[in-house]
């Protein structure tokens, strides 16, 4: 049943790819598109950031590639897991393919877990369906997943219900009804934000953790760039429901080539070095149904000139891996090293802070 | 769990239920203690002695006696047994057909809603007596033939009530998570939400069980409910209305032990969904905070 990718190299094709991959909702008569033609992929045990404004697109490439989303949402190309449309199956096997291989997590664990149910049940459920373990099996698999995502007393928090538990424990318990199914892949959307400084460190610490025992991919989907760079191996930039920008973490972060991607970097603060402003990136992200002509970032960016409007940028090579969709980056390209040159001995944000073989610095930005 | 856990462990720490909720589940638990225990007390509600016929109340006989010298307070005490189970009975028959229909019209939405939910409005705008009498005219007259008959007509408040919770709950982000670890639709459906709306159905349950208990007496009034000679409180009210003039208490005594029980039924119900109200339900954010990590 595994047909070739088409394109792909001979190499072994990627565990999860996205091609020409658009999302529209139905509204009224017409369809408003969110998702406008998106391509990316996965190797297997690789971690994938997607990174971008609330509205830009980012779960909802996700939710709909997993027909998440209901009948509202029409897709179109194509969503490919280990070389299979999964356009093509069936609900029952997109049942088996989510939490089977393809693990989600949520933003709010508390209202992500039953408030009827206990712990162990729903931990349970997650066993029996993907890996058909019941009774005591079940429990004691179970005992192991909680104790795995670091739960401690787990026989008792079996028992109990999510409200009994804090929302970082609650985020452990979702990690752990996830990896019931030994997925693949796990897809955590924005799974540390609604947990504070602390615990977002300990949730990020437990994932890099599990994907080092387990070999499991990761995509992360967030807005912090800091949680990304924490744990990516590549980041997609995605604006208006575009990629924008794909890089390695390291090369993204160091050398931004798109303005967008610039932008962002830019609105970071620093740890160190003097107090200065933080440079926000103006306006903000057009309405889906309101899309300006041209380049949707235009209108906001600070290096817009009049044929920006013109035509939708496509992505093109900025390096070694490294994709940008910027109509004026060869001119930017250029402007850029020259500026980098020049502020070579000042502080920089972009350059110093995001530093990348520095460790310590990598991890400050994500607490 | 229980009713009756998840309505007072919730009021522990508010005042009292009202004096009328208290009254109304006293009541209740002798209506029910007598019929459960019916076969045991030294009663007979058959036995007859024409010589005794109509006689008023006395210590003999509390209630009086009807026309073929029967001990009233007998035969309303094995009525409520009568009245109990056709209640019981089609209040299970309307919940597990009613249920299951707003569960998979509220979760599935389009074509399915449209067809269920025509269909328990062409219920609906049948009175429930007509209906029921045809059901009955249809299966033949006996005891359960009046419980499918008052059960049919209880469906259409389940099947709403469920559609309308099913509505709210499945936006919530539980029930899309569960979709994310590839639990199948009647998984969702069954488990899921159903758990989580159990409180307004069991409210339900409780309103319902009155309509029944009513609608079984209308029946019985209308010489189409339980046959006899088993007692029905219906049936003695149809009986008894022909001797009004010269034994009143033939009639009103058991009219008025149905009347309470039905008010009984209307109060806790009235009580229970205050008690449910959807605030009280769930975690509260002060529970969270408690836990810790």
């Amino acid at each position: 049943m595994l047909h070739p990718v088409p394109g792909s190299t001979g190499a072994a094709p990627p565990l999860l790819s996205l091609e020409d991959f658009t999302v529209a909702f139905a509204q009224g008569a017409g369809r408003t598109r969110v998702v406008h033609g998106i391509d990316l992929t996965l190797q297997r045990g690789e971690a994938l950031g997607i990174v971008g404004e609330s509205g830009c697109g980012k779960s909802v490439t996700w939710l709909a590639a997993l027909r998440l989303l209901g009948k509202r949402a029409v897709t179109t190309g194509r969503v490919l897991l280990n070389g299979r449309d999964l356009s093509g199956f069936s609900e029952r096997e997109l049942a088996d393919v989510r939490g089977g291989r393809i693990g989600l997590i949520f933003q709010d664990p508390t209202s992500c877990l039953n408030p009827i149910l206990r712990i162990g049940t729903q931990i349970g459920e997650a066993l029996r369906l993907h890996r058909g373990l019941t009774g005591k099996a079940a429990e004691r698999e179970a005992l192991r997943l909680l104790d795995r995502v670091g739960i401690a007393d787990a026989p008792r928090r079996l028992r109990q219900h999510a409200h009994e538990l804090s929302g970082g424990m609650n985020q452990r318990v979702m990690i752990a009804i996830a990896l019931a199914g030994e997925p693949d892949v796990l897809v955590a959307d924005e799974p540390t934000t609604a947990l504070d400084a602390t615990i977002q460190a300990q949730i990020l610490d437990l994932i890099r953790d599990i994907r080092r025992d387990t070999g499991m991919g990761l995509v992360l989907i967030s807005h912090d760039l800091g949680v990304i760079a924490d744990l990516c191996d590549r980041v997609a930039v995605m604006y208006a429901g575009r990629v924008v920008e794909t890089a390695a973490t390291q090369d993204l972060l160091g050398s931004p080539r798109h303005p967008y991607t610039r932008g962002l970097l830019a609105a970071l603060p620093s740890l160190e070095g003097p107090r200065v402003r933080l440079t926000p990136v103006g306006g903000t992200v057009p309405s889906p149904d309101a899309m300006p002509p041209g380049c949707a970032f235009a209108p906001r960016c600070a290096y817009a000139e009049a044929h920006c409007g013109n035509g939708i940028p496509v992505l093109q090579p900025a390096g070694t891996g490294h994709l940008s969709a910027c109509r004026r980056l060869d001119a930017l390209m250029g402007e850029w090293q020259r500026q980098a040159a020049r502020e070579a001995g000042r502080h920089d944000p972009v350059v110093q802070d995001l530093d990348w073989p520095n460790r310590d610095r990598q991890r400050e930005l994500s607490a | 769990m229980t009713v009756q856990e998840g309505v007072l462990t919730k009021r522990r720490r508010r005042p009292l239920p009202p004096l009328g909720f208290i009254i109304s589940l006293g009541f209740l638990t002798v209506v029910i203690f007598g019929a459960v225990f019916a076969n045991v007390l030294p009663i007979d509600p058959l036995a007859q002695n024409i010589v005794d016929s109509l006689k008023p109340p006395s210590g003999s006989h509390w209630f009086g006696t009807d026309e073929l010298g029967r001990d009233i307070m007998a035969r309303v005490i094995f009525g409520a047994r009568t009245s109990l189970v056709t209640a019981a009975g089609a209040v299970i028959i309307a919940a597990l057909i009613g249920v299951p229909i707003g569960l998979v019209a509220g979760y599935f939405g389009g074509w399915r809603d449209t067809v269920l939910m025509r269909f328990i409005d062409v219920l609906l705008a049948l009175p429930n007596i007509l209906l029921a009498m045809a059901l009955i005219a249809v299966l033949g007259r006996s005891q359960t033939a009046a419980l499918i008959a008052v059960g049919v007509a209880g469906v259409p408040s389940f099947a709403r009530i469920a559609r309308a919770q099913v509505l709210t709950l499945r936006q919530l982000d539980f029930v899309s998570a569960v979709r994310g670890f590839g639990c199948s639709s009647s998984y969702i459906m069954f488990r899921t939400i159903l758990p989580n709306i159990l409180s307004p159905l069991m409210v339900q349950v409780i309103v319902l069980s009155s309509v029944a208990i009513l609608l079984e007496a209308a029946l019985a009034f209308l010489g189409v409910g339980v046959p006899p000679p088993t007692p029905s409180w219906g049936e003695m009210l149809r009986t008894g209305k022909s001797y009004l003039y010269e034994a009143p208490y033939y009639a009103v005594l058991p009219g008025l032990v149905l009347t309470l029980t039905i008010l009984s039924f209307d109060t806790i119900g009235k009580q229970m969904s205050r008690a449910l109200d959807p605030r009280s339900g769930g975690g509260t954010p002060g529970e969270l905070e408690r836990a810790g990590p």
